[in-house]
């Protein structure tokens, strides 16, 4: 890798880039599924090429290629120039990054256990168990589908930069999901889901075993049945609700993590993925949550989706703070917009998908930081409210802000008990009367790392993982309804 | 892209080394420029080339799946034997699907070499045919021109031997004041790079644009809306995937099972999936290699056929309409060439059909909330506007809606005669649609 990266900065450096870096990727996905008791998916998929980043004539150029011969180097070193020129030709400014950074180190992700050293027998027969569970608690009457999944990756990544920097970095992650789909046949369809969609760490394969997918198998099969002649949640124009905290990782994702980006604020990606609320002259002047609420952008996060040791422009992994006291205080950063915008060094969020993609701001492991409440004191002390559990269906606007998220299941919450099952739940608001309107955050015991492995953003498409920290939080005066 | 004879060697390596009782090799190739521009310059400009290899092995009634981007001879065959191992590993599944026998497809020519060979100084100067007119006007322009040459290859064990090559060239863009409260949206589409017109799209971004200034904000309820184009397109996608979907029909989570031949929606709707059509983006087989059949959904108002697969085919006993995605695919088939048929109102005729109603020009992020009933919610976004005693009068804040997509295809009063090709590089799905005038859309929110 060395030798190819040093050819490649050369090359580059000779044909007239001011600035060049090389990423050099080697990712490993294995995916196993099961679908109604049946192996569905077994599949290893192996990508591997470099990417060429450059700066020439003031602008940005980038190429990437999946092939490593002298002459698909060569032509892909020229490529990423003549994008760079062309980019040139309509430039309103020079692009320029700051401080060097030329660091070198080494960073690999902990795990116990190895999952690609895991055979797949063990792994499919993890997962048809599971099934068989979910499969088991079903009544006659109900239409079930089942499916479950488990997901590795490897990626091995060195990068080395014009300006001296030279990184590898080895980082293995570990997924699972179980799911149950009921239908009846008054055209009904409910879906229970664990851990919640497909939840991913940087850890090994005692991830997936934490996660006790057979223990909670059958329990699904008996809560989607149970839904499907569940009350339907009320509408209630302002009521309030606790969100599980998985529900609170997706909150945080949507209406925190994406209006920090700055190349959002800054209308880079004002076509497609949108702009950001989070407008320059409110930071350090917004209270955008109650004094409670605390968030920070954390790439050193034990295991989060988002850990890492450095970032794809070579910049070390840092915690920030993004709310604290309720205050907006940061945004997530690169070395360009870092420095355009005099914020001083980049706080280290650029990342792409692969050696293919360009790195882009991305979120990290955006963390609500835990309160001091247990969830039932939390519940004991509501009298009278709505707790959503486990995301289904989620939208928010171009600027972040006016959201919709619709829940697999809801209980009714009297005299500070849970009451009644509800379908099909569904609340809406605005991201900062919303986070102002949180007055209780649980503690670090139902503090988990959810992962999110499927953020998409940029042009073209890139899914990213990210990691949010969360643990079940209340909320006052929320706007509920149900789909039905 | 390396094109159709060195495919062809890589995958005569790929089945000559494996031992499978059945091999399939899909072999694709993409060569992808996009530059990307905002603030009125283009801030990111990229060029990437790579080519898969994806090996399906069947052993009995054991499947594996292995693919890899190392297309040497010793990468061909790591791959072959790496799928060969993971079907070893596996229980027997009873329901194993087994390979196609080999259809011819029809051959059809969708390269343009101005696409596949458009240099970044070109795009450079059709971006700047946007970023000048707005920053003229003191706009700020944003969207991203792409130009993809893409080539597909799939060769099995029983013969089947069939390749495509063709290219995509897509233009879109936002223009934006520099509040962010005001902004328009337009896009085109073709294989052909020389027909992209720069000039139009900005010209009608910038006209959305202009008239978006100063929204008013309109009480949820249900409107009739004008769905242009993009719109529509959104609501093809998700009916598509959710509905005509034989997987979801066997599944009993999709609209027309045991409905079909039933007069379920608007007589004026008309819907198919066509990827031999040259007005779509063509690729005339799926990813097993079955020649795409065109196929109706939705004939003047009745609901008649589904999408099938190879697997979804053998479970219904009939032949699989040339859907597959790639295997193993838990989707199931997916229509990606799709239309709907135009009708014979103008925009301008259109729009003169409403009353009161809100004119719509693209839909944002848009969630599945009801499969059966493709119940959707998502926001309005880059251009909506009042109609007023058929005229567009004012512009409208952004509205959320948690309507059926059903319904859009159920309530349609009008179709318009001019279509619109787009394509959505998440799902590899290409729609030509024209606009549509819909009654009662259920609008649920009024964004800040």
């Amino acid at each position: 890798m060395k030798d190819l990266s040093a050819r490649i900065l050369n090359m580059a450096q000779m044909r007239g880039a001011t600035y060049c870096d090389v990423r050099v990727v080697n990712r490993t996905v294995q995916t196993l599924g099961v679908k109604d008791s049946r192996v569905q998916e077994m599949v290893q998929q192996e990508s591997q090429g470099f990417g060429v980043r450059v700066i020439a004539d003031g602008a940005w150029g980038f190429a990437a290629c999946s092939r490593d011969d002298y002459a698909d180097v060569d032509a892909t070193v020229n490529r990423a120039l003549q994008n760079a020129r062309a980019s040139a030709l309509t430039k309103t400014r020079e692009v320029r990054l700051g401080q060097p950074e030329a660091n070198k180190g080494v960073f690999r992700s902990a795990f116990k256990l190895d999952p690609f050293m895991v055979s797949m027998s063990d792994k499919i027969n993890l997962l048809l168990k599971a099934d068989s569970e979910m499969r088991r608690a079903k009544p006659k009457n109900v239409h079930l589908v089942t499916t479950s999944e488990l997901v590795f990756v490897r990626e091995e990544k060195t990068f080395a930069s014009s300006e001296g920097a030279f990184i590898q970095q080895e980082i293995v992650e570990s997924g699972c999901e179980i799911q149950a789909l009921a239908t009846n046949e008054a055209g009904e369809v409910q879906t229970r889901t664990w851990p919640w969609g497909r939840h991913q760490q940087t850890r090994g394969f005692e991830f997936v075993l934490e996660q006790q997918l057979v223990e909670n198998a059958p329990r699904l099969t008996q809560e989607a049945v149970e839904l499907l002649r569940a009350d339907a949640c009320p509408a209630l124009d302002a009521t309030t609700v606790i969100l599980s905290g998985n529900q609170v990782a997706l909150q945080v994702h949507e209406s925190c993590g994406h209006p920090i980006e700055l190349d959002r604020v800054l209308k880079q990606e004002a076509s497609f993925a949108g702009t950001s609320f989070l407008t320059p002259e409110k930071l350090y002047h917004l209270q955008y949550g109650s004094e409670i609420v605390n968030l920070t952008a954390d790439a050193t996060t034990p295991g989060g989706l988002g850990t890492f040791g450095y970032d794809d422009e070579g910049v070390p992994a840092q915690r920030i703070e993004v709310v604290k006291d309720g205050r907006f205080v940061g945004y997530m950063t690169n070395r360009e917009l870092a420095t355009e915008m005099n914020l001083g060094r980049s706080n280290g969020t650029m990342r792409a998908e692969s050696w293919n993609h360009l790195p882009l701001i991305r979120m990290t492991n955006i963390n609500l930081l835990p309160g001091a409440w247990k969830l039932d004191d939390l519940i004991a002390d509501t009298d009278d409210g709505i707790y959503f559990d486990t995301n289904r269906s989620w939208s928010i606007d171009d600027k972040r802000l006016n959201f919709q998220f619709g829940c697999e299941l809801a209980w009714e919450i009297k005299g500070g008990k849970k009451t009644r099952l509800l379908k099909n739940p569904i609340y809406t608001g605005v991201t900062p009367i919303f986070w102002r309107g949180c007055d209780a955050i649980c503690d670090e015991a139902e503090w988990v790392v959810w992962g999110t492995p499927r953020c998409g953003k940029g042009q073209p498409a890139q899914t990213i993982r990210t990691g949010h920290g969360a643990s079940p939080a209340r909320f006052r005066n929320v706007k509920v309804f149900s789909r039905s | 892209m390396l094109g159709h004879e060195k495919l062809e060697q890589l995958a005569e390596i790929a089945l000559g080394h494996s031992k499978a009782d059945q091999t399939e090799i899909v072999l694709r190739g993409t060569d992808t420029a996009l530059s990307r521009f905002a603030n009125n310059a283009i801030h990111q400009n990229i060029f990437e080339s790579n080519v898969t290899a994806r090996v399906r092995v069947i052993l009995g009634k054991r499947t594996g799946v292995a693919e890899s981007n190392d297309i040497s001879p010793e990468g061909i065959k790591r791959a072959v034997d790496m799928a060969r191992a993971i079907a070893q590993l596996q229980p027997e599944n009873p329901q194993n699907a087994r390979l196609p026998q080999p259809r011819a497809p029809q051959q059809i020519d969708a390269y343009a070499a101005n696409t596949a060979d458009c240099a970044p100084e070109t795009r450079a100067r059709v971006i700047e045919q946007i970023c000048r007119p707005a920053a003229a006007q003191k706009w700020i322009a944003a969207g991203a021109f792409r130009t993809q040459a893409y080539e597909l290859a799939v060769v099995t064990s029983l013969g089947t031997r069939v390749y495509h090559r063709g290219t995509r060239a897509d233009l879109s863009a936002v223009i934006m004041n520099d509040a962010g409260t005001a902004s328009g949206f337009a896009s085109t589409a073709s294989p052909d790079a020389r027909e992209i017109d720069a000039r139009a799209v900005a010209q009608r971004a910038l006209d959305k644009a202009q008239r978006s200034l100063n929204p008013i904000a309109l009480a949820p309820g249900e409107y009739t809306v004008v769905l242009e184009p993009e719109a529509v397109a959104s609501a093809l996608q998700y009916t598509a995937w959710h509905t005509f979907n034989a997987l979801a029909v066997q599944e009993e989570r999709s609209f027309v099972r045991g409905r079909r031949g039933e007069a379920l929606f608007s007589p004026l709707v008309s819907v198919y999936d066509d990827g031999t059509d040259r007005a779509g983006f063509p690729l005339p087989f799926d990813y097993e290699g079955v020649p795409r059949q065109r196929v109706t959904f939705i004939a003047q108002g009745v609901a008649r056929e589904v999408a099938y697969d190879t697997f979804t085919a053998q479970r219904d006993n009939v032949a699989s309409t040339g859907h597959a995605l790639p295997a193993p695919n838990l989707t199931g088939p997916l229509p990606q060439h799709l239309f709907l048929a135009p009708g014979a109102a103008s925009q301008a005729e259109l729009v003169a059909q409403v009353t009161r109603g809100i004119l719509v020009t693209r839909f944002w992020y848009t969630r599945v909330v009801h499969p059966l009933h493709v119940m959707m919610t998502g926001l309005t976004r880059d251009g909506t506007f009042l109609i007023e005693n058929g005229q567009v009068t004012l512009p409208v804040k952004n509205l959320r809606f948690t309507s059926s997509y059903l319904d859009i295809f159920k309530n349609t009063r009008a179709v318009g005669r001019e279509t619109h090709l787009m394509y959505d590089e998440r799902t590899e799905m290409s729609f030509r649609a024209p606009a549509l005038v819909v009654d009662g859309f259920n609008f649920t929110g009024v964004t800040q």
